[in-house]
């Protein structure tokens, strides 16, 4: 009776997470076969979906799908590069967004740390801000900036995008980053206030550390919630080039070749969890902040 | 006795004054409600700002009182696809948590797909869901809003049920409860206040992408409807108006679900009672 | 309370607790071993105060743990009342009491109390009614309304040894119940402790790593090493006849050479004398 080795036991996750994804494919493909083709209809209200290859196409057609050309006139581009192009357009706007995001949220956070009062005057604001329908301002903001003309530089769709991106970012940081700077005990405040150590070297010393358990989660969401404000932006404002818009004009085609729209799709997915893990990555570095991390 | 010297500090947060409370929850954003919106009525007419550009709050607020009875029928509209999709989710998140804090294995199994539908905008998956569905329907726009509420709701539910102590379970063990005993004397109470958390993240999530999904086709009955069109007709006051309605809608969720939560879980844990993640 | 001494259920050999040759190997990283409890033979005979002690590790806790059936050894045989700890599970003959009250947050002092009865199906108003007693008994009457997080640490203590009271069991099984108080509450504590059991005449398997308060508490104290865990000796601690347990016993000659001899098993050879109450 040993405990089995970390590279046992991360097998044993690797493989039941590869059997979650094959299960739901199953799944999909058992439906397909089985389920009628009009969908299953409670009270006139489709509750479960239409099987016909044109509403669910087979999984395998998806997949085939990225190694097949765009399109009779694209020559040798393949739908999978096309993808791929696009997920890396999107992921250097979203990554730009998540940024500013981070930068703006963590410095609300020490605001509201440092000022009880920022707090209760700002706090509702930051959670009413992720009310708003963002599609509904994104045009707006591409018209704002499209106002701005700084020496040879000016406003483009990217960047209101990125800001699009970062309106979605900041507000998991600025909440996690709170409960994060408030989050020292008492005795380790009552140390630092016995040490003579005023508000700001308290932040460095013991704030800061002691909120990174809180903060990396924070980060994480912060990440998703870029590539999914990049991928509404993106096809609000119209922006060509990333995902987001791919997935309409690919879902616009779909009347001809229903496993198309599905491509750019799993490309956001894709997109998702590189940025994910690539701020998983921080955490590796902060290792030694994270004892006692709440997983 | 970093642990009592905490609990002095939370005993004194509860005790802190009604008055003071009073002022700086209520009061202190107020103000800085009527600051801002008075600073943005002041650039507006001082500076002389196109509507198209920004419209003053005045503006707005005329047309969101002329407009009130088609506003009402866009926030039923959308509220409805919301409510129904925050009822589902929330249904189906609980359900699959205890199932997966039950089985081990379908905790593994679930990962890179929880991780998957936690970083794809589900609002993308709008196209597709209307041709499996049907265009002519609402079933695509209250999925979209039931599968954003899924996700929040579960990670959220597990974590509760993962803070249940080993003291409590012990002591169950010891009584030698039924599992239907522990499951109402322990593991919900315990998990509640996450459950909550989970349900509020999801609230006003439900109404944004109810409304997103609008934009994505289907019937012409709800708030995101409404604001395109008065957008592409250069009405901006009244797409303004229509977003105030929105922004209406998802804090009316989002204070019903807060309400329910206080009703429901008075003693539990206080520090999970504050805005979180 | 006295349905306990009444009960039909007369043990055939007159002893709440059985251990004989427990061992309890824990299976460690990379093949290591820990032996936590290692050929424990012990008898707590019913109405008995019996105290664990000894230093991390040497396995107190993994004993009373076994006995409340959250543990199992890994050899030898232990019995509650001459039945398996599974079955005196079942049938509910203790009450136990962590180091941590384990009150659940959400229910009232009252509820907290009434809750093993509640899992065992006892009527709303013979709860109440027991609940009530069991509250006078540790003097907590007025705050049977309140929530645990409203007391003090000495108080949920309280509230928990009311709820392990709560059945009127023959045994009360306490695991460092009072480990994280201040002396003074430990000591009123310790003197309400004693009161409680001379009432209800229940045995008592109690961990504790205060010298004198197993002195104090205790009819034998069980002296225990660790690696692997051990009894090296069972110290009797009963005071002669004429002395009660009382905060007179503190002050006298006995008391403080009966800690003196168990200090001294503790460190393996004789040591300075006693001076009594700073030695936790």
């Amino acid at each position: 009776m040993t405990a089995p080795s970390a590279w046992a036991r991360f097998a044993v996750r690797a493989l039941l997470g590869t059997g979650g994804v094959l299960a739901v494919a199953g799944l999909w493909e058992a439906y397909k076969a089985l389920g009628p083709d009009t969908g299953v209809v409670v009270h006139g209200v489709v509750v479960l979906p239409r099987t016909t290859d044109m509403a669910m196409p087979h999984v395998w057609d998806m997949l085939h799908k990225f190694s097949q050309p765009v399109n009779i006139f694209s020559g040798h581009q393949t739908v999978g590069s096309a993808v791929l192009d696009a997920c890396v357009f999107s992921l250097k706007l979203a990554a730009t967004g998540w940024l500013i995001g981070v930068v703006v949220g963590f410095a609300l956070a020490v605001l509201m740390a440092r000022f009880r009062l920022a707090e209760s005057a700002m706090l509702p604001w930051i959670v009413l801000s992720q009310t708003v329908p963002l599609i509904a301002i994104a045009p707006l903001v591409r018209r704002w900036g499209s106002q701005i003309h700084i020496g040879g530089w000016t406003w483009t769709s990217e960047n209101s995008v990125a800001v699009i991106a970062a309106y979605l970012a900041f507000f998991p940081v600025a909440v996690g980053a709170l409960r994060g700077l408030r989050s020292p005990d008492a005795t380790h405040l009552d140390l630092m206030h016995a040490y003579g150590v005023g508000w700001w070297r308290g932040l460095v010393k013991l704030r800061l550390p002691a909120s990174v358990p809180y903060l990396l989660p924070a980060l994480r969401l912060a990440a998703a919630s870029a590539v999914i404000g990049t991928v509404v932006a993106e096809v609000s404002i119209g922006l060509r080039g990333g995902v987001g818009r791919m997935i309409i004009e690919y879902a616009q085609s779909a009347g001809g070749d229903p496993a198309k729209p599905w491509a750019p799709i799993f490309g956001a997915i894709g997109v998702g969890l590189v940025a994910a893990g690539a701020v998983g990555l921080i955490g590796l570095l902060l290792r030694p902040y994270r004892r006692g991390e709440a997983s | 006795m970093s642990l009592a010297a905490t609990e002095r500090a939370e005993a004194t947060l509860r005790m802190r004054p009604l008055r003071d409370a009073r002022f700086t929850t209520l009061l202190a954003p107020a103000l800085l409600g009527v600051a801002t919106i008075g600073l943005w009525q002041l650039v507006v007419d001082v500076f002389n700002i196109d509507a198209f550009i920004v419209p003053s709050p005045q503006s707005i607020w005329s047309e969101f009182l002329d407009s009130r009875s088609s506003i009402w029928h866009g926030m039923l509209g959308t509220g409805r696809n919301a409510l129904y999709g925050l009822l589902i989710g929330a249904a189906l998140g609980i359900l699959g948590a205890l199932v997966a804090n039950a089985v081990k294995v379908i905790d593994l199994m679930a990962v890179p797909i929880v991780a998957a539908l936690s970083v794809v905008p589900i609002v993308a998956l709008a196209p597709v869901l209307y041709t499996m569905f049907g265009a002519a329907a609402n079933t695509a726009r209250v999925i979209v809003a039931a599968l954003t509420v899924i996700i929040p709701v579960y990670v959220n539910t597990l974590r509760g049920l993962r803070q249940v102590k080993v003291v409590h379970r012990e002591l169950m063990h010891v009584y030698a409860a039924r599992p239907v005993f522990v499951a109402r004397a322990v593991t919900l109470p315990t998990a509640s206040p996450y459950v909550f958390t989970g349900l509020r993240i999801a609230s006003s999530l439900a109404v944004i992408s109810a409304l997103i999904a609008e934009y994505f086709g289907g019937p012409v009955d709800g708030l995101g409807k409404a604001i395109t069109t008065a957008a592409s007709s250069s009405n901006y006051p009244l797409a303004w108006a229509y977003v105030l309605g929105s922004i209406l809608l998802g804090l009316a969720f989002y204070v019903v679900t807060l309400l329910v939560e206080l009703r429901v879980a008075r003693h539990s844990s206080p520090s999970t009672s504050t805005v979180s993640l | 309370m006295t349905h306990a001494l009444t009960d039909d259920a007369v043990t055939k050999d007159g002893c709440a607790i059985r251990a004989s040759g427990v061992g309890r190997v824990f299976a460690g990283t990379k093949g290591h071993q820990v032996i936590a409890l290692d050929d424990v033979h012990l008898e707590v005979a019913e109405g008995e105060f019996v105290s664990l002690i000894g230093p991390s590790g040497c396995g107190k806790s993994t004993l009373l743990r076994i006995v409340a059936d959250l543990d199992h050894p890994t050899s030898g045989s232990l019995t509650v009342f001459g039945k398996s700890t599974h079955q005196a599970r079942v049938d509910q003959d203790y009450g136990i009491a962590f180091q941590q009250a384990g009150l659940l947050p959400w229910r009232t002092v009252a509820a907290n109390v009434g809750l093993p009865l509640e899992v065992h199906g006892v009527a709303r108003s013979d709860r109440q009614t027991r609940v009530e007693e069991l509250l006078e008994l540790v003097g907590l009457t007025d705050f049977a309304r309140s929530y645990p997080d409203q007391l003090s640490g000495g108080m949920q203590q309280r509230v928990a040894i009311a709820r392990a009271l709560a059945e009127s069991p023959r045994l009360l099984l306490m695991d460092e119940p009072f480990g994280a108080l201040d002396e003074i509450t430990r000591e009123r504590m310790q003197a309400e402790l004693v009161r409680i059991c001379s009432e209800t005449g229940a045995a008592v398997l109690f961990v504790t790593h205060s010298i004198p308060e197993a002195v104090f508490l205790s009819d034998r104290v069980v002296v225990m090493t660790p690696r692997p865990g051990r009894i090296i000796e069972i110290v009797d601690s009963r005071p002669t006849a004429g002395h009660a347990r009382d905060d007179e016993f503190r002050d006298a000659e006995e008391f403080f050479h009966t800690i003196a001899r168990v200090r001294e098993l503790l460190h393996g050879g004789p040591v300075a004398a006693a001076r009594g109450v700073e030695t936790r």
